[in-house]
């Protein structure tokens, strides 16, 4: 294939994480030929065939968590963060929620929890009415129609759970493809605590194998989860979906191959591939037909802002995480939270408020409350703990004691972040990559809702952790409230959950992306990534984008059957 | 023998990490441990191609299957440059100095070791804390690198004979043996 010859693929994927795994998969499997280009390593599996893993992945605190390993390396990619424009430039220049840069992107590192939406989530707007302050809308397709492609997403990635076990759920028309797996001790206890209050605690559905599936083993519960690759390729996302796509004969995966820019046609209504730079910084043309960005929340705005493309007026806006709400509790005897996967166990009572969660938000002067789903988790590994102690003697004792890694457990509330306009991605006055680019900037203030849900339950959460035997309590929400702030030390989110920056729904006048996740001003490129999301929910955003990229590449698929 | 570190250097290096992770009871002091070597094979990443920035995989061979941790991976063209930017410095290179100069870890090693002293393994715990506290970024330095090298895998040179997990009673890798269900749901 020269550089030159006009369509070189049917389709260019930009980004091989989830969203872009899902197309190429969906396009490969239509007949459709793809090349995928990923800016970061390659360290999933073997391009050729059979594919198989490359050995890289390893039980390796060091390599996973100090050492950049799936990158994006912050001396090389440095981003930079501030709440407000009062904040001047920027705050804070690094890691401001990086998710791996790598080829599997954000799912080679997450821990699998799927959960799916629920159907109040697709139209909220219209169920629950405006906020002040937040433009909550409703999304452009409802759950009825997306469920088919949450059940497929299932089976694609190998969700084991127990479809009857949360009695908030959405409906669905059948159960995961496998029972759930080993439930982690520590998450026992304070599943317990919580029932013993009257929350609805339940067995998380984990995209992680309890039994051989697609060719890949059952979990042994190794403990390297959140924040590692699986070594035995236990986690299915997405390593089966690009397998499947390679496997047809019809996928092409470059790594290290940093998109420069989309290109358009002399009409600037139509893309006509992308350019490109390899590992030795030259040049390349991939052309294409249609063009499918899937670079995550934080770097699809970035591309699509520097290719001239997206509706300017909103492009990089209403970017939205999730307000981490994090309850910690010590126990006096140990949990040994390092075994097994990160999180067994999930509640959504803080999603559906109860009368005294209503109670709180009159009181705050809100029309509603919908917090997030919560884990129930423990703590990590070793040096984690350890860069956390004091130096001296305290450290060894603590150490020999393990306060924080082996007597800790932890649920994490993913707040529901409210999309604000305010809230954006732009480019940085003068903080550089090392391609010579502007820095992605983030500017992000948490919304008065999202901060009085952090409020309301967090003392509620602590008092499950004390009921469940907890000697100490105590909370922290990420990003840290401004009141919390303390200088020099970290204002960034540290939620790996990136959403909004490319809005889709039905109007274009204030959104980025039509129905299809196509851009409105240039219909061949098609976005398939958490930046389409209109709302953040208070659900982990994983299965979704799943399942939207199976819907948007579907329909990408039938638009042009040959 | 170290490879970037003098022997001088090293000495005043073990005795300083042994005051941020002190011996105690059953939990050996960071000198013990090794991280001091560390702390040296990380500043001479480079004398060795791959480059021991990132160990290999998937096991160590601690539990079960061939190990292949002591297999370091190739760093890419990108990575590199990362990596000798933060362990040699910038260096005045302007490839180096995307948004400034970086003194690099062998050059705060080298003068933070000189401003504690030739003597300052021989001194008193007391003497020796006021001289790390007179230099508070550099304290800081050795301790992220005292902690990675007290609990990290061995094959990156600290955790000598794995005392550092052993003393938490943490078990390190555990592929691809893991933990069985049982050991995952009971209590210990």
């Amino acid at each position: 294939m020269s550089d030159l010859d006009p369509r070189d693929a049917d389709v260019v994927v930009i980004g091989t994480g989830p969203g872009g795994a899902t197309a190429a998969h969906v396009l490969t499997d239509a007949g459709r030929s793809v090349i995928m280009l990923e800016k970061g390593r390659n360290h999933l599996l073997a391009l050729d065939a059979p594919f198989g893993p490359l050995g890289h992945v390893s039980n390796d605190e060091l390599k996973f968590t100090r050492r950049h390993f799936l990158g994006p390396d912050p001396l090389l990619e440095p981003r930079t963060f501030r709440g407000d424009e009062g904040d001047g430039d920027r705050l804070w220049v690094g890691d401001v929620n990086n998710l791996p840069s790598t080829v599997g992107g954000g799912g080679f590192h997450a821990d699998g929890k799927l959960p799916r939406f629920r159907e109040v989530d697709f139209h909220a707007r219209s169920e629950l009415g405006p906020i002040d302050g937040a433009d909550v809308v409703d999304w452009p397709f409802g759950y009825d129609e997306l469920e088919p492609y949450y059940a497929e997403a299932e089976r694609l990635v190998g969700v084991a759970g127990d479809h009857t076990a949360n009695p908030f759920a959405a409906w669905r028309s059948g159960p995961y493809p496998m029972p759930p797996g080993a439930d982690m001790y520590c998450a026992t206890v304070t599943a317990a605590a919580a029932e013993r209050l009257g929350y609805h605690p339940y067995r998380a559905p984990t995209g992680v194998n309890s039994m051989e599936y697609d060719g890949r083993p059952a979990c042994n519960n190794c403990g390297f989860c959140a924040f590692y690759g699986c070594p035995i390729e236990a986690k299915g996302d997405p390593v089966g979906l690009l397998r499947a796509a390679l496997h047809t004969g019809r996928c092409e995966i470059r790594p290290e191959s940093h998109v420069t820019e989309i290109v358009l046609d002399a009409t600037g209504r139509r893309a006509r591939g992308v350019r490109y730079l390899d590992a030795h910084g030259d040049l390349h043309e991939v052309s294409a037909g249609h063009v499918v960005v899937a670079c995550g929340a934080f770097e699809t705005p970035r591309l699509l802002m520097r290719s001239g493309i997206g509706n300017p007026d909103v492009v990089g806006r209403y970017l939205m995480y999730h307000l981490q709400t994090l309850v910690l509790g010590l126990f006096p005897f140990r949990l040994h939270a390092h075994k097994g996967r990160a999180v067994t166990h999930l509640m959504d009572d803080p999603i559906i408020p109860d009368a005294e969660a209503m109670a709180a938000a009159r009181d705050a002067g809100l029309p509603y409350f919908r917090g997030g789903i919560v884990e129930h988790g423990g703590a990590g590994q070793p040096i984690m703990e350890a860069v956390h102690l004091p130096p001296g003697e305290l450290h060894s004792r603590l150490m020999l004691d393990s306060p924080m890694r082996d007597c800790m457990a932890a649920f994490t509330m993913q707040g529901e972040d409210l999309p604000q306009a305010t809230n954006r991605i732009d480019l940085d006055p003068t903080v550089r990559d090392v391609w010579g680019r502007p820095a992605g900037r983030v500017t992000y203030t948490p919304h008065a809702h999202d901060v009085a849900c952090a409020l309301h339950w967090a003392p509620r959460l602590e008092a499950v952790m004390k009921d469940a035997g907890a000697h100490t309590t105590f909370w922290v929400t990420s990003p840290p409230l401004r009141a919390h702030r303390r200088p020099g030390s970290d204002p960034t989110p540290t939620s790996r959950h990136v959403m909004g920056t490319a809005r889709m729904g039905t109007d274009p006048r204030v959104t980025v992306c039509d129905p299809h996740q196509r851009c409105w001003d240039v219909d061949n490129v098609v976005v398939t990534d958490s930046s389409v999301f209109p709302t953040s929910t208070g659900y982990g955003p994983t299965l979704t984008i799943v399942a939207t990229a199976l819907r948007a590449a579907r329909l990408l698929a039938d638009a042009t059957n040959p | 023998m170290p490879r970037f570190l003098t022997s001088s250097e090293h000495r005043t290096l073990a005795a300083a990490c042994d005051r941020l992770i002190p011996p105690l009871d059953t939990h050996p002091g960071a000198a013990a441990l090794g991280v001091a070597d560390y702390v040296d094979t990380l500043l001479a990443a480079f004398t060795v191609d791959p480059p021991r920035i990132w160990a290999g995989g998937p096991f160590s061979g601690r539990a079960g299957g061939d190990g292949s941790f002591d297999e370091f991976l190739p760093l890419s063209p990108l990575e590199e440059l990362a990596w000798r930017t933060r362990v040699e410095g910038s260096q005045g290179d302007p490839a180096r100095e995307l948004n400034g100069p970086v003194a690099g870890w062998q050059l705060e090693y080298r003068v933070g070791l000189a401003a504690l002293g030739g003597d300052f393994a021989d001194l008193s715990p007391e003497e020796q804390d006021r001289r790390l506290d007179a230099d508070p970024a550099f304290k800081a330095l050795c301790y992220q690198h005292a902690c990675e090298g007290a609990y990290s895998a061995p094959e990156y040179g600290g955790n000598r004979d794995l005392a550092g997990w052993r003393a938490i009673q943490f078990a390190g890798d555990v592929q691809p043996r893991g933990y069985t269900d049982e050991e995952v749901s009971g209590h210990e």
